[in-house]
């Protein structure tokens, strides 16, 4: 078999398992599913933009809250449906990245990550000085009858945990391909050789500009899909998911499920939340148990849990 | 309240901000600049001092002085002990790689922050300032220790420039920050030079706190804000540049009183923030530092 | 829950068995089976705590409030013959971890019903998928969310009042004890927001006005640059600061003020769990807060009130009687003892037996109306209002003398009572 169809087999795999498991794991665990399928969507567009093009950004939440608003304010306030609402979401993500991108993207390295850390906490303030708007942290929340995605034929309800499952399970899937054809592509291949070495692409003829800015705006989207969905598929927007928490999170799942893979945001996002909620039955102290665990996994797997895997035994892993 | 007074105001408390910022932020540059890494626990290390300082200054009963003084010697050296610990057992083990150091740390501020809440508990608790003086302007009175704040940090600033440019331990830490590679080779022991740094940034951060705790209170949490404002200040002030840091941590601590006079706070804040994220899009390097990083 | 149970269920344990991973964590804590009769099965409360975060020094008073009235009730016998058990989570005073913790009592620890909450954002972050779970979610947090109709029928707060009754309820007795021109200082956030949309015209129809507002950032760590805009007529200061900072906002203002300046007015949010002999807090000498229920012990006060802080674990200044400087919430944590009670009173009334009964325990508290004062609700009698879901009570004016509080008037329950905005029993289940 060939690197390519290894790949896609192992990817098709893992999307008929997340299948099935709809009809195989206790009602708890498959809610825990249906938010973690959502947020490694947000940490695979963080991945693009980090791990595959070199961009150490911490604002990867403004993306996501421009989904998680554009939606929710839509839905809430103009009295949008969701697919409407769902473009809005990804229609503010975009353009925020292209601006942002454009802006940021004149700097390189540390200076980067503080200009999208500062962007991040401009929205963030955005945010709650649109109270009047937006309810600032304590959030809205958004009416079940309009939160219906309408199909020819029918009507899905994410309400129902089945129908939220399999459509946080669509959105993976879609932009889980997506980013395996990107990553394989001549683009994915320019951007890590761009995140390698920047000066020997530009010697080459590369516009080393263009090409970053079109991962930040195609991670951006990303985030912002993963963003639209979390308001349609849970209900809630709040300024909380636009505070610098969110931009840690998804560095910290891809950092822990392996950075440049196609398959570790998923794996880090799902291994902190169960880190977090299997220690926090057992101890109020979870905290203290996640740290160590990292710190641990960060001695023993710095490549990430992914990364390790590729490393070690599987060398064609996307 | 006239024009004139506000500003005396703003600009007095601004010269607060900059002068507990400076310290902490120096700490940060300093391990920045040398060490290469991102230390996002470094607010946790400014935590610890602030709740060391109320735990030390609880033993002393008496004149809040005594049990101040201990605090301002003891806390730093202990934070100091614990950054170096972390160093020896983590992040040497790393090799001080960027990412990896990154996830360390932010195990380490999970760590710290949960022990914090363990041991010291979820509410804020005050410090007495070691003394307790109001001075009475004709337009607002104001309190005598805030200005002390200024001065200490001034004097500890400049004892930190003297150690960097005058002492053989500052001569060891420019060299390795200016070029690990030659420093290994002139036979400097980096890998001791960057535990050193490592701790004297975490107890820089830890004086801050200890300077500021009698003003604010101490609570697990306060670590998060003040990590942030000091990424701020040491971008901007420019990577390994004392001077740049001071100047910075003036600029960012004045600016952000004086916008809030003319525009709602957090209206003022958003400025403030886009702003500086402005200033390093055109100016990467920062206003002192040397080639972009 | 019912209706989204698939008719293969047997299928399901069994796959269960193959998938060893799953099997592991099926085995995980909550799945505790009873192996006695249904009818003494205890009945399961879920309690959203915030035993981290920002809210964790109420949480902690929550906890404990919660496990003393438990005691008691099932020391009683229970409720409807059954124990009670409370399944305490974590959600880390964040709305995101908050909603997953409500799936996790829904679905994993198979609660009857899930209450305890007190942080808004918290609150309306769970409200959805409470709607969605159709568990009753008993919220014990002042938040105005409930009673505004904007959750859903789920959503039921009959423990404690909310923000702009408390508000509504002062505005008379500062009009014409304080002044009539006040200045609000508020934090820049939705909470703040609410004091200041709901005092304004409150004061107006008591024939005083708003003279400045002054909106602090989130997380500001020092105040002194915002008290220039007092203006110099302020009779009143009306101040909410919450958060760990609020020692140094009262530092500041005695620092700015010395001994001249507007009287003050503030809400015990701001001190809650924070001693009021602390270094720094003597401005406060002579001032006025609002309390949701006294701190200190009063002179006259009842014997249930007596009996309440003996069982809650109270000294007379309100800290813990194992660790004087553990100061309590007092303010609020009263909400858990009567919001348990109002749950007793609901199963009792509804005969609730079980998780199909749901629909009708939220009906049955709906339709309560008066509640006296005693021993199921120290802190003063109380007015529901089934169609908002929310509760209205009298509220407690005190004044700081010799570094403690003292009473100095209770508002009636007419002071607060406002227009209802929303209607959840005109919504289905």
């Amino acid at each position: 078999m060939t690197s390519t169809a290894k790949a896609v087999s192992l990817h098709l795999c893992i999307i008929v398992v997340l299948f099935a498991l709809n009809f195989l794991l206790p009602e708890y665990h498959r809610g825990i599913l249906s938010r973690v399928m959502v947020l490694s969507v947000f940490a695979m567009g963080y991945n693009l933009a980090f791990g595959y093009a070199g961009l150490l950004s911490l604002g990867h939440a403004m993306f996501f809250a421009a989904g998680l608003y554009g939606a929710g304010l839509t839905i809430y306030h103009l009295g949008w449906s969701a697919w409407p609402a769902l473009a809005a979401g990804l229609g503010a993500g975009a353009i925020l990245a292209l601006v942002a991108g454009f802006l940021a993207l004149r700097t390189r390295g540390v200076a980067f990550m503080i200009v999208t850390l500062m962007f991040a906490q401009a929205f963030y303030l955005a945010t709650l000085y649109f109270t009047t708007y937006t309810r600032g942290e304590e959030g809205l929340v958004l009416p079940q009858s309009a939160r219906n995605l309408s199909f020819p034929g029918a009507n899905l309800d994410p309400t129902v945990p089945a129908t939220r499952y399999m459509l946080a399970l669509a959105l993976l899937t879609v932009i889980l391909f997506l980013l395996l054809f990107l990553v394989r592509s001549s683009f994915g291949r320019a951007l890590v050789a761009v995140r390698e070495n920047e000066e020997r692409m530009r010697m080459l003829g590369y516009d080393v500009f263009a090409n970053k800015l079109a991962a930040l705006v195609v991670s951006g989207v990303i985030c912002a899909a993963a963003g639209a969905a979390y308001a349609i598929l849970f209900g809630y927007a709040g300024a909380g998911f636009a505070s610098i928490q969110y931009s840690i999170l998804p560095l910290l799942w891809v950092l822990l499920g392996g950075a440049a893979t196609t398959l570790g945001p998923i794996v880090g996002t799902l291994f902190m939340f169960y880190a977090v909620d299997v220690t926090s039955s057992y101890t109020n102290a979870y905290m203290l148990v996640v740290g160590i665990a990292l710190i641990l996994l960060v001695l023993y797997f710095p490549k990430g849990i992914a990364g390790a895997v590729r490393a070690r035994w599987l060398p064609w892993l996307p | 309240m006239a024009f004139g007074p506000y500003l005396l105001l703003a600009g007095l408390e601004g010269l607060v901000t900059a002068a507990v910022l400076a310290l902490m932020a120096l700490g940060l540059s300093l391990v920045f600049g040398v060490m290469r890494v991102v230390n996002v626990a470094h607010g946790e290390f400014y935590m610890l001092g602030a709740v060391l300082a109320w735990w030390f200054a609880s033993l002393v009963s008496g004149h809040p002085a005594l049990g101040f003084l201990l605090a301002l010697i003891a806390s730093p050296m202990v934070v100091a002990a614990i950054a170096f610990a972390a160093d020896r057992l983590v992040l040497r083990r790393l090799n001080y790689e960027p990412e990896a150091t990154i996830v360390a740390t932010i195990g380490l501020l999970y760590i710290i922050q949960q022990l914090a809440l363990t041991f010291f508990g979820p509410e804020a608790r005050p410090v007495q300032p070691p003394f307790d003086m109001r001075l009475s302007l004709p337009w607002f009175g104001y309190s005598a220790y805030k200005l002390a704040v200024i001065a200490a940090s001034a004097c500890l600033i400049l004892a930190t420039w003297i150690m960097l440019t005058r002492t053989r331990a500052g001569l060891l830490m420019r060299a390795t920050q200016s070029d690990r590679e030659t420093a290994q080779a002139f036979g400097i022991p980096v890998d001791r030079v960057y535990a050193g740094v490592f701790a004297l940034g975490a107890g820089l951060a830890a004086l801050a706190a200890v300077l500021i705790v009698p003003i604010q209170q101490a609570h697990y949490l306060m670590g998060q804000d003040p990590l942030l404002l000091s990424f701020i200040v040491v971008i901007i002030g420019g990577l390994g540049s004392l001077r740049g840091t001071v100047v910075a941590a003036l600029l960012i601590g004045l600016s952000d009183g004086i916008i809030s006079m003319f525009f709602s706070p957090t209206l003022a804040k958003m400025l403030a923030t886009l702003l500086v994220a402005l200033v390093l899009v055109f100016r990467p390097q920062g206003l002192f530092g040397t080639a972009a990083r | 829950m019912a209706d989204h149970r698939k008719a293969g269920e047997l299928t399901r344990r069994t796959a269960l068995g193959v998938l060893g991973t799953a099997a592991g964590l099926a085995a995980a804590p909550g799945f505790i089976r009873y192996a006695q009769s249904q009818s003494s099965a205890p009945i399961k409360i879920g309690f959203q705590c915030h035993r981290t975060g920002i809210g964790a020094a109420y949480g902690r008073w929550y906890e404990r409030v919660t496990n003393a009235t438990v005691k008691l009730i099932n020391n009683a016998g229970g409720i409807n013959g059954r124990p009670v058990e409370i399944v305490t989570e974590d959600d880390g005073t964040d709305p995101k971890r908050g909603s997953e913790v409500i799936e996790k009592f829904a679905n994993q620890h198979k609660v009857d019903l899930i209450y305890g909450t007190l942080f808004s954002h918290v609150v309306v972050g769970s409200a959805p998928i409470v709607g969605e779970l159709k568990i009753p979610y008993y919220v014990v947090s002042e938040g105005y969310h409930v009673a505004s109709g904007k959750l859903n029928r789920y959503c039921i707060q009959p423990g404690i009042t909310d923000v702009k009754a408390q508000v509504r309820s002062v505005a008379p007795w500062i009009a014409q004890n304080l002044g009539k021109k006040v200045t609000l200082i508020f934090p820049d956030y939705a909470f703040g927001h609410d004091h200041r949309d709901f005092f304004e015209p409150a004061i107006r129809s008591q024939g005083g006005e708003v003279v400045a507002k002054v909106a602090i950032p989130p997380t500001e760590t020092s105040f002194t640059r915002y008290f220039p805009q007092i203006p110099r007529d302020t009779d009143v200061i009306y101040h909410v600061m919450v958060g760990p900072a609020v020692l140094t906002f009262v530092k500041e203002l005695g620092e700015f003020f010395g001994s001249s300046g507007p009287r003050l007015f503030g809400f015990i949010d701001s001190l809650e769990s924070v001693a009021l002999d602390s270094p720094g807090l003597e401005f406060l000498e002579g001032s006025h807060f609002w309390e949701g229920m006294p701190r200190y012990a009063q002179p006259d006060q009842p014997d249930y009130v007596t009996f309440y802080r003996e069982a809650v674990g109270l000294d007379e200044n309100g800290a813990s009687t194992q660790d004087s400087k553990d100061v309590s919430a007092a303010a609020h944590m009263f909400g858990c003892w009567e919001t348990l009670y109002v749950i007793k009173a609901a199963m009792e009334a509804s005969g609730y037996q079980g998780p199909q009964d749901r629909a009708k325990l939220i009906e049955a508290t709906e339709a309560m109306t008066d509640m006296e004062a005693g021993r199921e609700h120290p802190q003063g009698k109380k007015l529901f209002n089934g169609k908002i879901h929310q509760v209205f009570g009298e509220q407690y004016i005190s004044q700081v003398k010799d570094r403690k509080l003292e009473v100095v008037h209770r508002t009636s329950i007419e002071d607060g009572l406002y227009e209802p905005e929303g209607d959840y029993t005109a919504m289905p289940f």
